[in-house]
């Protein structure tokens, strides 16, 4: 026990790079997605095509095996491109790599949550505020996009419970995150299951806070009773 | 690009799909096994059974799969206890701490897909069996079980995928499954490309077959909820 206390500092840093590449990668996802939904309602049928095979492909494959080909596959092409301009050897970084990676996955299944969001929201309400003379631009803003956050936000919520929990498998091309630093040290003192617990309960409190938050969120966002409406 | 050297070695490949798929179906097998009595247990009552069960399930949806298996794997050899007792000799083996962590993981996911197909089953249904005189247990049996069960199966199908998904971690731990083979081709003759990409080949291959599969047992066994529609 007083080998995870003398650690609690190396792990608290282990968790705030787990967290810092969840948040990168979901804001990678999150542009990937709404760039995906928009080729997808919008684009013509070269682009639906693209994000038809960007969607199927990504969902297809485990999230370990692209970011090692990401990884390992970005290093060697890194390497060949610096031999081939003369440059030193470059190291990829891994916590990018696994933003990349995690970024590029759940930017398909967010593709297909927003698309999905999008469609709910009825055509007649965006030609009503058309035909009062809005802009396009004035349209998203007032009368889209709030009732699109608010149809996007469970599978939105639901989207970011996985991606954190699928964080943990970039400790895998040697990322120092909160399972990297807890394997290496719980293997250094000999007490791997207490250090693994802890692991265990600092997702279990990401997974508690992080469902508070859209809890309240989707609250927030959720169609009001207007008592005071006429 | 050197595939022939994936080709010459289609042997390991065909070790790793056939790993693959007996951990990702034994997992689900045994999970589902788990699921079935504490999904119905978590959707008929509200006692002590009921909230241990949800815990277990909050514990193992909250966390990730790598983190789990680290624990069974790394983590039970800490204690002596363990080392010294009966289980020792398959709580060594990666293959079987696997095969226990991924079960239990199912198990949890399926527990709620099973919970949520027995609330979604119409109450009319089981007053429809009550009234021709069935018992309460003949009820569960031959209208609540296979009635919610095929409700499952869109969302269990979705569990079906993730498992094949979740089984790579299982080549963190030395374990040779289609990932494995991929990263051990790697490490021999630097095969980053080839590697990986036959092995995401294959698990996509997996994916889809699943997917398929699915798509015709709802045809066949949902069917009659779509028409109705």
């Amino acid at each position: 026990m007083e080998n995870l206390i003398e650690y609690t500092p190396l792990l608290l840093r282990g968790a705030v790079t787990t967290l810092s590449l969840a948040l990168a990668a979901l804001a990678m996802a999150t542009l990937l997605g709404g760039l995906g939904a928009v080729g997808k309602i919008s684009g013509g049928r070269l682009m639906q095509a693209v994000v038809f095979a960007y969607t199927t492909i990504v969902r297809g494959v485990p999230d370990l095996v692209l970011i090692l080909l990401i990884y390992f596959g970005g290093q060697r092409l890194v390497n060949i491109a610096a031999k081939a301009m003369d440059l030193e050897y470059i190291e990829l970084s891994k916590f990018w790599a696994g933003v990349a990676a995690i970024g590029f996955i759940y930017g398909a299944y967010l593709t297909e949550t927003f698309r999905g969001a999008y469609m709910t929201v009825p055509a007649g309400q965006r030609e009503a505020a058309m035909s009062l003379g809005m802009r396009p631009l004035q349209v998203l803003r007032t009368v889209t996009l709030p009732q699109l956050i608010r149809f996007a936000l469970p599978g939105y919520a639901n989207v970011w419970q996985v991606l954190i929990k699928s964080t943990a498998v970039v400790s895998v091309i040697g990322l120092e995150d909160l399972v990297g630093l807890a394997n290496d040290a719980g293997k250094s003192v000999r007490e791997p299951f207490l250090f693994f617990a802890a692991v265990f309960c600092v997702y279990l409190f990401f997974t508690w806070v992080s469902q508070t938050i859209f809890n309240a969120a989707e609250r927030r966002y959720a169609l009001k009773e207007h008592h005071d409406a006429v | 690009m050197r595939f022939e050297l994936i080709l010459k070695n289609w042997e390991l490949f065909a070790g790793g799909m056939w790993m693959t798929m007996q951990l990702t179906a034994l997992s689900l097998l045994i999970g589902f096994c788990i699921a079935l009595p504490f999904g119905l247990i978590r959707a008929r009552s509200n006692g002590i059974g009921s909230k241990l069960i949800n815990a277990y399930v909050y514990a193992f949806r909250g966390t990730p799969l790598l983190v789990q298996l680290y624990l069974v794997y790394y983590g039970l050899s800490q204690f002596e206890a363990v080392r010294d007792s009966f289980a020792w000799p398959i709580l060594r083996e990666a293959w079987w701490c696997a095969l226990i962590t991924f079960s239990l993981n199912s198990g949890a996911y399926a527990t709620e897909i099973i919970r949520g197909a027995v609330q979604s089953v119409p109450e009319g249904e089981l007053e429809a069996a009550k009234s021709l005189g069935l018992s309460p247990f003949k009820v569960t049996r031959l209208v609540l079980i296979p009635s919610a069960l095929r409700r499952a199966l869109p969302q269990y199908g979705n569990e079906v995928v993730f498992m094949l998904h979740g089984s790579v971690v299982a080549s963190v731990i030395t374990i040779q499954d289609i990932l494995g083979v991929g990263r051990t081709l790697n490490a021999r003759y630097y095969l980053a490309y080839e590697g990986f990409l036959t092995a995401a080949a294959l698990y996509m291959a997996l994916a889809f077959a699943a997917v398929f599969i699915f798509r015709q047992l709802e045809k066949r066994y949902l069917g009659y909820l779509k028409v109705s529609r």
